[in-house]
């Protein structure tokens, strides 16, 4: 393997102009002082978030903290029911996306792979929807929960998700259209209900995609701000994204170390998500540009 | 119909039945409802009362949604173009076969991750004016031109474009959807034109951004509806105030606190249909302004 791998990389080496060289050196260098403008916000949070607080306004600023604070963290999570918090929104994303993907699923396989009357001009209905801005609905939607009595429960954010999403009905149907229809075909022949399909046939064949909206909506339901905002009233419902207003705008900007600490921990399991999904993650966005 | 025919549309309609049963309930009826509201006065608290196109001639008196519109129209002149600008020049960089694109990609995007209100509070403490670490290492390149740093967000001048800034540290999430368009583009274009001499300008003008057009378009289009509606990045910014003094009154943000901290409803709904309108309308000029100038592949 490692024979192999020298000998692909030296005719390359050899094929390089000193032109070509200048040229990469250059885009390199780009792309680094990019990278450190990219990462610095996050790496200053987590910088702060470890140090003394006497330490958080000294100029120059010490990148590394010493002595190197962990009680930031305990403190952090101590001044807010920060656990409570994470297990809100916690169920919050967790039926929402279930919901979600049930759902948008179901419907995509009702655009996508039965024939019936009528079924294009509901599909531009469907993608018409996108368009509407959110506030448009937003104050009729609030006169709904509140007539059902629940406003202040976690139902508003995460039952209307059982329902579908224009964007995921649309994204999954592309994908269920380029399942071949043999498939679907032959497990007829065998006796399989249109259920049956869906469940046995298409789904297994759509985890890819499947897998993007649950995480695409796992992450909106996680960084949800306005929703939260609108429906939530007793602080012990509230989500991450919310409490972390209400505790920062409660400290006014003095203690900052504590603050960047429950940040971190508020952004953490995003990045951890990403980094273990990355590779369906770049798919799904490439597939939401593409495909429109 | 046959009976196959009939089959099927029973099938699909059970198939489609959530969407059916949510865009009812979650859509088109609160479309008429918003219809209805803003032509009334109306709390939530006590049923509406007709009050005909009184809230859009308030509108029209009411200096603080004409600042909100023109802030949210300042926002989206600056942030559209720059980000679009950024998005695509960062991804021609790594689309150029660099080593380590995957990485840089990496870096690039994390930052789009971040949820709105951890960057709120990041940017608030990198902005601030006396300790913020950003003005620590602008003071003494400023300073060479006798110039000092802003206190960005105590400032009504420099408070719209500290938000800008912010936003712009999200440009990885285009850039990844404008990269996967340039992977796309057929290497033989590129062959031919460099057989015929074309230099790295004409390449970009005649080929590249050519053919990426209609990614280039689905992202503003899609930036477009979005800048209209931002909300939570200035609202935890300012309290929910929109100071200092109004500069950061979004247009989103006045509709919430209408309808939802000064329980007008009714005029929040007709601010609604107004952004509805402005929205539609710049998206029909983006689309008149891109016919024939997106390529579709084909003929």
């Amino acid at each position: 393997m490692a024979e192999r791998d020298s000998q692909m990389t030296i005719p390359h080496r050899v094929r390089r102009v000193p032109r070509r060289g200048l040229r990469s050196f250059l885009i390199h260098a780009v792309l680094i002082s990019g990278s450190f403008v990219f990462l610095f916000p996050l790496a200053w949070m987590i910088s702060t978030s470890l140090k003394p607080i006497e330490q958080t306004m000294v100029m120059p600023p010490k990148w590394i903290p010493n002595p190197v604070q962990f009680l930031n963290y305990l403190r952090a999570v101590n001044f807010i029911p920060f656990f409570t918090y994470a297990r809100n929104t916690l169920t919050i994303c967790l039926l929402g996306t279930a919901g979600m993907v049930l759902s948008s699923s179901l419907v995509a396989y009702g655009f996508a792979r039965i024939d019936w009357r009528g079924r294009n001009v509901l599909f531009v209905i469907v993608l018409a929807t996108m368009m509407i801005p959110f506030p448009v609905t937003m104050i009729p939607l609030y006169g709904i929960f509140r007539n059902l009595h629940w406003i202040g429960t976690f139902r508003p954010l995460w039952v209307p998700a059982w329902f579908g999403n224009a964007f995921n009905i649309f994204l999954l149907r592309q994908f269920f259209m380029t399942i071949p229809r043999d498939l679907s075909d032959s497990a007829r022949i065998d006796g399989c209900t249109e259920l049956g399909i869906y469940r046995r046939v298409v789904l297994p064949l759509s985890r890819p995609a499947l897998a993007v909206v649950a995480l695409f909506h796992f992450m909106y339901n996680w960084n949800d701000f306005m929703g939260p905002l609108i429906y939530l009233i007793d602080q012990k419902t509230f989500t991450l994204s919310l409490g972390l207003q209400f505790y920062q705008s409660q400290h006014g900007g003095t203690e900052w170390n504590m603050l960047m600490a429950a940040s971190t921990l508020v952004v953490l399991p995003i990045i951890v998500l990403f980094f273990f999904t990355q590779k369906t993650f770049i798919q799904g966005i490439t597939m939401t540009g593409l495909k429109a | 119909m046959t009976r196959r025919e009939r089959h099927d549309l029973r099938n699909g309609l059970l198939f489609i039945a959530p969407w059916l049963i949510g865009f009812g309930a979650f859509v088109a009826y609160p479309i008429a409802a918003s219809v209805w509201y803003s032509l009334c006065d109306y709390s939530v608290l006590k049923p509406a009362v007709f009050i005909a196109a009184d809230n859009y001639a308030e509108l029209g008196q009411d200096p603080v949604f004409w600042q909100s519109l023109q802030n949210t129209l300042y926002f989206a002149v600056f942030y559209l173009p720059l980000s679009a600008m950024f998005a695509i020049a960062l991804a021609l960089l790594l689309n150029t076969g660099v080593r380590g694109m995957a990485v840089y990609r990496t870096i690039f995007f994390l930052p789009s991750l971040t949820p709105m209100i951890a960057l709120a509070i990041l940017w608030m403490w990198m902005l601030n004016g006396e300790y913020g670490v950003v003005n620590h290492f602008l003071n003494p390149v400023l300073g060479v031109f006798g110039l000092r740093s802003p206190d960005w967000l105590q400032t009504t001048i420099w408070s719209k474009p500290a938000i800008i800034l912010m936003s712009l540290w999200g440009v990885g999430h285009a850039m990844v959807i404008y990269l996967a368009g340039l992977q796309d583009v057929p290497h033989q274009l590129y062959e031919a034109a460099d057989i015929d001499g074309a230099s790295w300008f004409a390449k970009l003008g005649h080929v590249t951004l050519p053919l990426i057009s209609p990614v280039i378009f689905f992202n503003v289009v899609m930036g477009l509806i979005g800048a209209f509606q931002v909300f939570a990045l200035p609202y935890v910014l300012t309290g929910g105030l929109g100071g200092p003094v109004r500069s950061t009154t979004f247009y989103a943000m006045y509709l919430y606190n209408c309808a939802f901290k000064y329980l007008r409803m009714g005029y929040a709904c007709a601010m609604a249909w107004i952004l509805f309108l402005i929205v539609l309308g710049l998206t029909l000029a983006v689309m008149r302004i891109s016919r024939g100038r997106v390529y579709y592949g084909g003929t």
